[in-house]
């Protein structure tokens, strides 16, 4: 047999799983990414990169036989023509859901990374200390200012567009030039800024999207296609296809592995470190392991805690790191689709050239300041302007050449922006493993069992008035509020299950992500998550992992692993 | 992908979201039956497309082949019930055609079929107010506008697209009678 021993092993090639891949290889150990989806290699294989609507036959929207082979998918709009191929097959995949629990999940190389929504912010000082001050949950084992130079460090790299403000809520970052506002939003954040005496903001989004190229890392800056999440040509979004697994590959120390499904972290009792993994081939169902110094688990947030509770379970019935009694617990999701919309008088001799991956961002106000509520935490909005198109109403127009004319030209310019809410972390909102049901693989699947609590409820209500408020006071007419369908999970930013926190009696993981009763095991995708923020978390699995990296082949060097 | 988006489903100018389109409900399953469409409905449907989106200065819906994209969306994308009234459908518009004109839609001539076409555009949208199920003719209508503005020659002819705009410019000075731009 080859030789199957590394210094170490990351599962998982998404956005974290790629940083670590990229760190430790730049650090000199030789490294095994595994994967257990196919390979998606940058440009070559992005097929659908350079399609048009026109070029879909049903114009990129799902089939009834799509529906059926996705329904977990079709329940929102990531069911679609142009993303098939990039989401995971839900036949040979299945979870069961206690509650209604949307999963979108993406099992190839680069994982999540290559269809992700690419805001990019910074939790806050407030963030990281709230769990603390209103006693909910446990404290994060870290601060702001712990992190702060791991942000500096994965936006240089990452590259991310955005603007300097001064904000407490939402630190200030090494930014590339943002990618702008239109003349409206411009327009309306003055009227908000003025309103709220300062105290509410409408800001560029900040997005992983370069503005400026980086030739050293081969990436052309944006060409405003608005198609990211088909994987971009250009490299001018961050993924791990255009940016981490390059610089891994690069130094000659990394091996990735496709369709490795991980089974099980490998447990040394007497040493009480980890020895290696053992893997699944995804296409023969042979059964390897692997051995390495350090293990890395990246495989996103339920799936990385679905490995520790498959590990080590001669030892602790519930799994590696079941001991704190918290593996599973506290899933956190963002909630959203609470909003307003409405139309901008005016304008009509602008317009815009190009398609923006961007919009704007107002951060959060709410429990800020003087700007108290009943619910704990707060949210942020996202949104942006545009002249309405082809699609609008125009009621006084039937059929015929009128219509077409009329349709052919720019409406009036509308606006409209949705709330992304905080969600608590509750011990009962949680994930087990369930044995009776199987995937194609004959390993046991998750059970799902999440809900929104009261807190979450309070806050969807004022998601929707404060969107209203807001745009009333930007100048906005027929302000709507909305609130639109909405499931945990559906925010894509599924979180915690193996919190990191200061005590092994409460919490999975240490102030660096290490695993209490497993030090050579680091988890840093959102399974940490002590909390959740309102802020998208990608950004913070990135620092997470080089931080938690750095420390890991110092504590390799000092021989305390 | 951009989530912002996601506040408005696609409307399709007929005050009502695609039918077919994504949706928030659980969908029918496929049924065993085919559900083909012969030559001559694609023809039907070409002239009703181009009833609504006529050729002007500019290409129209034949030009775009909405009617063959209208029969091959129904198939794919509609559940077994609504593919049913859009069927359904066409055979009233050619009883309606023969009781009011006394011959075949594909007879009449273009002042008859857009008077045949503005009476169901008003009945279709009366029903929406008062009806569960949709008016065949509200299906056919929004086919029709989807199909042609997402077509390459709507998008390129009529509307304006560029692939690669490399650059973004948010206050770009309009000229009323410009086209819109087919994606944003």
């Amino acid at each position: 047999m080859a030789n199957n021993h590394y210094d170490a092993i990351v599962v998982g090639s998404g956005i974290s799983g790629g940083w670590a891949a990229k760190e430790l290889t730049e650090k000199g150990l030789k490294v095994l990414l595994l994967e257990r989806g196919r390979n998606i290699e940058h440009v070559k294989d992005y097929t659908n990169a350079s399609k048009e609507v026109w070029d879909y036959p049903h114009r990129d929207q799902a089939t009834q036989e799509m529906k059926e082979k996705f329904p977990v998918l079709s329940r929102d709009y990531a069911l679609n023509e142009s993303t098939m191929g990039l989401w995971a097959d839900e036949q040979a995949n299945p979870y069961v859901e206690e509650k209604r629990f949307d999963w979108f999940r993406g099992y190839h190389v680069g994982g999540r990374s290559l269809m992700w929504g690419r805001q990019s912010y910074r939790l806050s000082p407030m963030d990281f200390e709230a769990n603390q001050r209103e006693g909910i949950a446990i404290d994060w084992p870290i601060r702001y200012e712990d992190l702060a130079p791991w942000y500096d460090y994965v936006e240089r790299f990452a590259g991310i567009a955005g603007t300097r403000e001064g904000l407490e809520v939402l630190p200030d970052g090494e930014f590339l030039p943002p990618i702008e506002l239109n003349c409206v939003e411009k327009d309306v954040a003055q009227r908000i800024e003025a309103a709220f005496d300062g105290q509410r903001h409408l800001i560029h989004s900040r997005v992983a999207n370069i503005t400026q190229a980086k030739p050293e890392q081969n990436r052309v800056d944006c060409q405003y296609r608005n198609k990211c999440w088909l994987g971009c040509p250009y490299g001018a979004y961050f993924s791990t296809q255009s940016a981490t697994l390059p610089a891994a590959m690069n130094t000659g120390n990394l091996t990735l592995r496709p369709f490795s499904i991980v089974t099980q972290v490998l447990y040394d009792k007497d040493r009480k470190r980890a020895r290696g993994v053992e893997v699944i081939d995804a296409e023969n169902h042979q059964t390897y392991e692997y051995t390495a110094d350090l293990v890395f688990l990246n495989a996103s947030t339920f799936n990385s805690t679905w490995i520790l509770m498959n590990s080590a379970t001669d030892i602790w019935e519930g799994g590696l790191g079941s001991s704190s009694g918290e593996l599973g617990h506290n899933v956190m999701d963002h909630h959203f689709r609470c909003g307003a919309s409405g139309d901008i008088e005016g304008y009509l001799d602008k317009y815009y050239f190009g398609r923006r991956p961007a919009g704007f961002y107002i951060p959060r106000f709410r429990n800020v300041g003087d700007q108290r509520r009943d619910y704990a935490r707060g949210f942020g909005y996202q949104g942006a302007a545009s002249r309405q198109g082809w699609d609008r109403e125009i009621a006084e127009l039937n059929v015929g050449a009128e219509l077409k004319q009329a349709l052919s030209q720019p409406g009036g310019w509308t606006i409209g922006m949705t709330g992304f809410g905080e969600m608590l972390p509750y011990h009962d909102n949680r994930i087990a493993l369930d044995h009776s049901v199987r995937d194609k693989w004959g390993l046991p699947v998750l059970s799902v069992d999440v809900e929104l609590k009261q807190n979450e409820r309070d806050m969807r209500k004022d998601m929707i008035q404060d969107a209203v408020e807001l745009l009333e006071a930007g100048g906005v007419q027929n302000v709507k509020g909305e609130e639109g369908d909405y499931a945990p999970g559906m925010g894509i930013h599924e979180m915690g299950t193996a919190r990191m926190g200061r005590d092994p009696h409460t919490s999975v993981l240490n102030a660096y992500n290490q695993v209490w009763d497993a030090p050579n095991v680091f988890v840093t995708d959102g399974a940490c998550m002590t909390s959740s923020s309102c802020v998208n978390p990608s950004l913070t699995y990135m620092a997470l992992t080089a931080r938690a990296v750095d420390h890991a082949v110092a504590e390799l060097k000092r021989g305390n692993l | 992908m951009n989530r912002r988006e996601l506040l408005k489903m696609i409307s399709v100018a007929t005050g009502t979201a695609l039918i077919g389109g994504h949706s928030l409900v659980a969908f029918s399953a496929l049924d065993e039956s085919e559900h083909d469409f012969s030559a001559q409905d694609i023809r039907r449907l070409d002239e009703l497309a181009e009833t609504i989106i006529p050729r002007t200065d500019t290409p129209g819906a034949k030009d775009a082949e909405v009617g063959a994209f209208m029969t091959q969306f129904v198939s794919a994308c509609y559940s077994a019930q609504e593919r049913t009234l859009f069927q359904h459908g066409l055979a009233q518009l050619e009883a309606r055609s023969r009781a009011e004109y006394g011959q075949e839609f594909l007879a009449l001539d273009e002042p008859q079929r857009r008077a045949l076409v503005d009476a169901l555009d008003r009945e279709a949208r009366l029903q929406m107010d008062s009806a569960s199920d949709p008016h065949y003719f509200t299906m056919m209508k929004q086919l029709t506008l989807f199909g042609f503005f997402t077509s390459e020659v709507g998008a390129t002819q009529v509307l304006r697209y560029e692939a690669v705009p490399g650059r973004y410019d948010g206050c770009a000075p309009y000229e009323e009678g410009e086209p819109a731009w087919a994606t944003t």
